[in-house]
């Protein structure tokens, strides 16, 4: 049975590599990629879903594929992270695909067939880097996950800006890769083969477990778009078609968690508390810069990136806190942390899947990424207004949608921290949930900004008049997240079951057992009396409400209306410029903190002919930290360029030293 | 207890506090023509406001989106269960675990976000400066309510309020240094959220310094009404808030009818206190500059965390 969940996914994935290479013929009319590649697609990230819920409740299944190089051949695994990771891939692919299949209809064909190939390849990478079992599958998973979504990063490759973040991209990505492989290398540590088992087995020195955690928290978090090496995130994100963006930033993002857990929880082991405060602190700090710099953007997609920045960060505080308790000796409390963080990954899947999705709605109906030129769109594109909203809303950690069911997993878990025996760490787990409160509150006044400046208000460019709403086939993959969002906030409990059984698995221990005995309708994360939380009943209190004044008013009173124009305050002339603009909606931000931003303002004096406000705000971390890398990676190559002298002699001269060396040390 | 008792019980608090939240707000008002030695209005001037409003045709701006419509309904739905939540009367209420005090922060920060987003729906330049201001009271008003929360949530060991009320109110008494800097805390982010001096004004419609006003400035009739009323229940909510963490002796547990009579004298009390303190502070202190906003609430915030920090330092 558990041998069928793992033949299954495989299939699946099989599937998706054979639709991506049907895409390609006949490639002069791209047909099939128009018409079946991405609903046959969907179909294959639906069955992939259903295989990895299924192996969340089985043993772990092994199989071992004679692919590959001689004598390594590919191991595959498939437990209960993996099934969940698996779970999650498709699930959100599947509506994703669906959106694409409609998006992507008005491509030229070969553009279109090239789409499909990667688009393809780049999924069922995804699920063979969740499938791997040895490293060598992992890394080979692992880079044509990072090449397939190079490919589709620099779709619009003729446009010098997409190149550069294409590139940028690349660069981090194998800079993660690197780390990730040396992660691999230590744990090897020059004995038996890189099957995971063996890296399981392997006893290290703590030294040496910590050089691996930081290799691999570094690696995987380049990969993740952790801070200080995020900035590839808001470039590559937007430069993307928005399915693909959607994919990035929902999905792929999450195989970089997946290798954290797996790498740190599983094949290391022992998981130590300092760790777990090097992964708190980054991702307070990652939570705090994402939203703080998301608030700063007035370009639809690439706000989301930096939320996705974010996000990130919310997801590590999970990891961090768990890690803490874990290595203090608290499982239960750790496996708390364990499921929040969990939860809160395939919760940004959805709900970041989604807003990609409406963005790329946006884009393609008012042909416009900047908020600033938006406007009025919920009277063009009600249906969209609806979804985007749904996701607006629970990105923002709102009950009773699903951001703010993971949120407060973490808060609850950092609400157990007087277990700790250490004082200082106990006071200190209370300040990252202060950091999350804080990001909490500020995501929502980002959203209230984009969805306040692009949806409502009156068009401010022309062209916003005239958008039209999404398609039939975009309008269900919208609705398919959407409806996730739902799910994962009304009915918490089934999944905080499944995760569960995903920690026991990873580290032998579960929740409390009044956490396992929460019904559909109660969430009890630890004890009741102690914490609960019930949506459905939120949800039905509210909707009663709402509908029994609706009622009472009009049964009492009247539903009379009359339509007047807007109050105008006295001035006649309002146009649709005078209304907030997403730049001067985050002001007050800029305000209060400022020296968190490197910010350039030219403010017009009151002689100038030609007054122009010009405001440019940077990433303090290009000018800390990238551009002293790039000088210092030019100077040191140009110090390496004197090796290359250009004269026959001096190159022999370099094979018989090289020569000799090897002689002296190979004997 | 009972089951029925306590849905009875459930039933007669919200409804109560729904009925009597207007009560609070012409309290303060009275109070206040007091202090500042003018001739009262009537007590009851708060229900007659919303009577002549829902009597009234809604008046709604042309390309007003359904959200405009739907947002007064919405805060009404989330102050209501926001008041079903808090134990006001008794503990141990049926529905109070339905959502603890972090998802009781999340039911005002919803009704924030429906009410800026609506303040944003016909595009004036009012209600998006009214939306700004608000969400940027909000996003340091939220955490350090939360901060606030959670330091007697460790006291009590649990996120519940009826729990923690319970813990609270059948201590020992002693002196938590925690809690009084919880309290200051909890003062400041009640002025805030409520829209009262020094943050905002709510008798004020002058341009540079409105907030709460600008973002509901569109709305007439019965929206309007719906929404002074949910604003009569979120003042509400905050008091009894701060009485259940603060001073919570005196209330009785769900079911025990023989205590209701004790619970509900004792909750007057502390209400008209509370509703005449109130009063003295918008009429002692000077409404700040938007941009002292801030300030203020982060020195909120930071006494919150001050007071956890203060407690975990007690214990260990």
């Amino acid at each position: 049975m558990n041998a069928d969940a793992l033949t299954g996914s495989l299939a699946a994935a099989a599937c998706w590599l054979a639709t991506g290479v049907l895409a390609l013929v006949p490639a002069r009319r791209a047909w099939f990629a128009r018409t079946l590649a991405f609903p046959l697609g969907a179909l294959a990230g639906l069955a992939l879903a259903g295989f990895g819920l299924d192996a969340i409740w089985l043993p772990a299944a092994r199989m071992t594929l004679p692919l590959g190089l001689p004598g390594l051949p590919f191991h595959l695994r498939l437990d209960p992270l993996s099934g969940f990771f698996l779970m999650l891939l498709g699930a959100v692919a599947a509506g994703i695909s669906v959106y694409a299949a409609g998006y992507f209809r008005g491509e030229q064909p070969g553009r279109l067939a090239l789409i499909g190939l990667q688009y393809h390849v780049f999924l069922a990478s995804m699920a063979l880097v969740v499938l791997a079992d040895d490293a060598y599958l992992f890394m080979v998973a692992w880079e044509t996950m990072a090449l397939a979504s190079y490919f589709l990063v620099t779709t619009d490759h003729r446009r010098p800006a997409i190149r550069s973040a294409g590139f940028l991209y690349l660069l981090v990505a194998h800079l993660g890769a690197l780390a990730i492989l040396l992660c691999f290398g230590v744990l090897h540590g020059g004995r038996g083969d890189y099957a995971f088992d063996a890296l399981r087995a392997a006893s290290l020195s703590p030294g040496w477990a910590t050089a691996a955690f930081l290799l691999a928290f570094f690696g995987f978090g380049a990969k993740a778009g952790m801070i200080p090496l995020h900035a590839w995130l808001p470039e590559a994100h937007p430069a993307a078609p928005s399915p693909v963006s959607a994919l990035l930033s929902g999905v792929m993002l999450k195989t970089a968690i997946y290798g954290m857990v797996r790498v740190i929880y599983d094949l290391i082991g022992g998981v130590r508390w300092e760790w777990g405060l090097v992964v708190l602190v980054v991702g307070a700090g990652t939570t705090l810069f994402g939203v703080l710099y998301a608030l700063m953007q007035h370009d639809l997609k690439r706000l989301l990136a930096y939320h996705s920045v974010e996000n990130i960060g919310i997801i590590l505080l999970g990891l961090g806190m768990s890690m803490v308790f874990i290595g203090f000796g608290h499982p239960v409390a750790g496996a708390l942390g364990l499921v929040a963080a969990l939860y809160h990954t395939l919760n940004h899947a959805v709900f970041k899947g989604l807003l990609f999705l409406g963005a790329g709605s946006i884009l393609r109906s008012a042909g416009r990424r900047n908020l600033n030129e938006m406007g009025g769109l919920i009277h063009r594109m009600p249906r969209t207004a609806f979804y985007f909203l749904v996701g607006a809303l629970a990105i923002s950690a709102l009950p009773p949608l699903n951001g703010f069911v993971s949120e407060w997993l973490t808060f609850q878990t950092a609400l157990q921290s007087p277990v700790l025996e250490n004082g200082v760490v106990r006071s200190l787990l209370p300040l990252f949930a202060a950091t999350l409160a804080l990001a909490g509150a500020l995501t929502a006044m980002c959203f209230v900004k984009v969805y306040g400046i692009a949806f409502l208000g009156r068009p401010r460019q022309p062209a916003g008049a005239e958008a039209r709403d999404a398609g039939n086939f975009e309008r269900f993959g919208m609705a398919w997240l959407a409806a996730g969002c739902f799910v994962l906030g009304l009915f918490p409990t089934a999944f905080l079951l499944m995760l569960n059984r995903v920690g026991v698995s990873l580290t032998g221990h579960g929740l409390s057992e009044a956490a396992l005995e929460s019904n559909w309708l109660w969430l009890i994360p630890t004890a009741p009396g102690q914490a609960s939380y019930s949506p459905v009943i939120f949800l039905a209190v509210i909707a009663g409400t709402v509908l029994l004044c609706w009622v009472l008013v009009r049964r009492f009173y009247h539903g009379r209306v009359r339509y007047a124009d807007p109050w105008d305050c006295g001035y006649p002339e309002q146009t649709a410029r005078m209304q907030d603009t997403a730049d001067a909606f985050g002001q007050p931000i800029r305000h209060v903190f400022g020296p968190v931003y490197r910010m350039h303002r030219v403010l017009p004096s009151a002689e100038d002919p030609a007054p122009r406000y010009v405001l440019k705000i940077e990433d303090r971390h290009w000018y800390a930290l990238y551009l002293p890398a790039a000088r210092l990676a030019a100077y040191l190559s140009a110090k390496v360029s004197l090796l290359q002298r250009g004269r026959i002699s001096i190159y022999l001269l370099y094979s018989f030293l090289t020569l000799i060396a090897l002689l002296v040390f190979v004997r | 207890m009972s089951n029925a008792a306590g849905i009875a019980f459930q039933l007669l608090q919200s409804v109560l506090v729904v009925l009597a939240a207007p009560l609070l707000t012409g309290w303060v008002n009275q109070c206040r023509a007091w202090l500042q030695n003018r001739s009262a209005p009537s007590l009851l001037l708060p229900y007659y406001t919303l009577a002549r409003l829902f009597h009234k045709d809604a008046v709604i701006a042309k390309n007003a989106s359904a959200l405009f419509r739907v947002t007064p309904y919405v805060l009404f739905g989330c102050m209501w269960l926001a008041a079903g939540i808090v134990p006001v009367l008794a503990t141990g209420l049926p529905f109070a675990p339905a959502a603890d005090i972090v998802a009781l922060v999340g039911v005002f920060a919803l009704a924030r976000v429906f009410s800026a987003l609506a303040a944003m729906d016909v595009g004036t330049s009012f209600g998006g400066l009214g939306a700004r201001r608000e969400m940027l009271i909000g996003f340091l008003a939220e955490p350090a309510m939360l901060m606030t929360l959670f330091t007697a949530a460790f006291i009590s060991g649990s996120t519940q309020l009826t729990t923690i009320v319970d813990t609270l109110a059948h201590r020992e008494f002693a002196i938590y240094p925690s809690l009084a800097f919880a309290a200051v805390a909890f003062l400041m982010v009640l002025l805030a959220e409520n829209a009262r001096i020094p943050i905002d004004n709510p008798t004020t419609h002058l341009e540079l310094t409105m907030v709460h006003e600008a973002m509901i400035l569109e709305y007439s009739a019965r929206h309007l009404a719906l929404i002074e009323w949910a604003v009569a229940i979120k003042l509400f909510a905050y008091v009894t808030i701060g009485i259940a963490l603060f001073l919570p002796w005196g209330i009785a547990p769900a079911g025990d009818w023989s205590g209701l009579p004790l619970a509900a004298a004792a909750l007057a009390a502390k209400l008209a206190a509370a509703g005449a303190g109130l009063a003295l502070i918008e009429t002692l202190l000077a409404k700040l500059r938007l941009f002292l906003a801030p300030e203020f609430l982060s020195t909120a915030f930071l006494l919150a965390v001050l007071g956890m920090l203060i407690h975990f330092l007690a214990i260990g």
